[in-house]
């Protein structure tokens, strides 16, 4: 044995402990086969299917009209795939194997979790976006320059209020229970409203899908990247279901 | 002691005293006192369901006491700067799945400003053949390992170990002592539960005997052996003799039981006393007792007296 045991505990800075956390929940996102189909494969082959062909009808009679529908849409429906039922799975399961629990003995703060969860995250979505959007424009998406820029805030706050989302559900509930719920919720929610516009649900329901935060994620960019505006309806609707499931993670998330 | 080691201060590692837990209607830790040198290894022993899991999450400010006072290294359990200082493995190994022991190390070394070296630590506990493999493919002992390199990565003053031998080869099992030991010598506090009773003996300097969520006895083990010993004798007789008769002779406070067919034990707090009574009444019922000794000789015989229970993994 000549290991040197001798005492000399002394907690890495914050960034290099975020960053640390950071690259080890991007490994485990990126190692999972079925996650990665889920966030890359899904929206990058819906996106290419959906422009050329008309299988479902998502509006727009040419491939351009398509496209300016179809591209927004499927960075939402990367955004559900990653910051929602990714995260949700990869947090169940940190909670199911005790890892929560083992990081609350050492140097690693709850916000150290999240701030290294969330770069994880961002990081991945930063990928898919710049993906989605260069296979798109090399199709012939043509979007609003200004709305290309307003896509950042936007894919942010939708990000916040999925990601909450999935943290809550993660938190209360068990692994098992939040594998099966992250894999239908995502199923639900990306056909209502995310790879088929909210216009084309029946007039009643319109109303009640933009309610939803993958939807109002969804119709904010395209109305963004088609007209260069932000909706402010959307944008709050955003708002107030990060605002509710933050609450509800500080309140019950449990670590272990 | 290694040059340049810090010198122990004079308060111990930890402090517990008065430790009450409760979970609803079930006392968990009833009233326990624990105390932990720098520089020592404290073992604490019991049966299943003795409290010493509860114990050191306690001490590890994993869950709150209900009553009493807990200082680790002068702090409460729950401060901050703890973190850094002690190094913990849980009994499950809170390591993800498909993450590697060298990934799991490498991320809890970035956790700190002086840790060990990664590929050192792995060599040390034998993991190198495993070392990229994800965890979830990994025996139950080298879990165990990958734990215990997990609670030391920091370089802590402080170590809790909850059962860090159990389900372990002997080969890796002696690794894990030579570890603990050089732990020791290093200046390092290490608290750990074990369901051996040799690891005990062999390795700890401190051994805390808990049941029902009580200290039953503690000390140094060959103290511990020889403090039990002085106050119980053993001797062997036929099987099923009627000991009530027995028992009002002896001074009071003394207690004696038949432990397995025809060997029976007392416990008196005066043994000569008792010798002399146990030597009378055998004569007076005619039998001839055989093999009447104070001797003990493992601290298993003093963990079975005390609890009444046998270690069960």
């Amino acid at each position: 044995m000549t290991l040197d045991v001798r005492p000399r505990a002394a907690p890495a800075s914050r960034p290099r402990r975020v960053l640390a956390h950071a690259r080890l929940e991007l490994v485990m996102l990126l190692r999972n086969g079925e996650q990665l189909l889920l966030t890359v494969v899904l929206p990058l082959g819906l996106l290419v299917a959906l422009a050329l062909t008309d299988i479902i009808d998502v509006g727009g009679s040419t491939r351009e009209e398509r496209l300016a529908i179809v591209v927004p849409g499927m960075v939402a429906l990367a955004v559900l795939s990653t910051s929602f039922t990714a995260l949700a799975i990869q947090t169940g399961f940190e909670r199911r194997y005790g890892v929560l629990r083992r990081i609350g003995t050492t140097p690693l703060t709850r916000s150290d979790v999240l701030g290294g969860k969330s770069l994880a995250v961002l990081t991945i979505e930063t990928a898919q976006v710049l993906v989605l959007s260069g296979v798109g424009a090399a199709m012939g998406w043509r979007p609003d320059p200004v709305g290309l820029v307003l896509m950042v805030p936007l894919v942010l706050v939708g990000s916040a209020a999925l990601a909450t989302l999935a943290l809550l559900l993660a938190g209360v509930a068990r692994a098992e229970a939040t594998l099966a719920l992250a894999n239908l919720a995502y199923l639900v929610l990306a056909s209502a409203g995310v790879v088929i516009p909210v216009e084309k649900a029946p007039d009643g329901v319109q109303p009640f899908l933009e309610l939803l935060p993958s939807a109002a994620l969804a119709e904010s960019l395209r109305i963004a990247t088609m007209d260069g505006s932000v909706n402010g309806y959307l944008v709050a609707v955003l708002v107030v279901w990060a605002t509710l499931a933050g609450a509800g993670v500080s309140r019950w998330f449990r670590w272990e | 002691m290694s040059d340049g080691a810090p010198t122990p201060p004079a308060m111990p590692a930890l402090s517990v005293s008065g430790l009450v837990k409760r979970y609803g209607e079930r006392t968990v830790v009833d009233s326990l006192d624990l105390d932990a040198a720098q520089g020592a290894v404290t073992a604490v022993l019991g049966p299943n369901g003795a409290g010493k899991t509860t114990t050191l999450e306690i001490c590890e400010g994993l869950r709150n006491a209900d009553l009493g006072s807990i200082r680790v290294l002068g702090q409460s359990p729950r401060d901050p700067t703890l973190r850094a200082r002690v190094g913990v493995m849980l009994q499950e190994g809170g390591v993800y799945g498909s993450v590697s022991a060298v990934e799991a190390l490498t991320h809890a070394a970035a956790l700190y400003e002086s840790p060990q070296g990664v590929s050192d630590l792995v060599d040390a506990l034998g993991l190198a053949e495993v070392a990229t493999v994800p965890s979830r493919r990994l025996s139950g002992g080298q879990r165990q390992r990958l734990g215990v390199a997990l609670a030391i990565v920091g370089r802590p003053e402080l170590v809790f170990l909850d059962e860090p031998t159990a389900g372990l080869d002997p080969q890796s099992r002696r690794a894990v002592w030579e570890l603990i030991a050089s732990l020791r010598d290093a200046g390092v506090a290490v608290v750990l539960t074990t369901h051996y009773l040799e690891e005990a003996e062999h390795l700890a300097d401190h051994v805390v005997i808990m049941d029902h969520g009580r200290t039953l006895a503690s000390g140094h083990p060959h103290d511990l052996v020889s403090s039990v010993a002085s106050r119980t004798l053993r001797f062997t007789a036929e099987s099923g003799l009627h000991l009530q008769g027995l028992e009002k002779r002896l001074p009071h406070g003394s207690t004696a039981v038949e432990v397995s067919p025809g060997t029976y034990l007392v416990t008196s707090p005066d043994l000569s006393e008792a010798m002399g009574h146990v030597s009378a009444w055998c004569i007076d019922l005619g039998i001839n007792p055989t093999g009447i000794s104070s001797e003990q000789r493992t601290l298993e015989d003093v963990f079975l007296d005390l609890t009444g229970d046998d270690l069960r993994p």
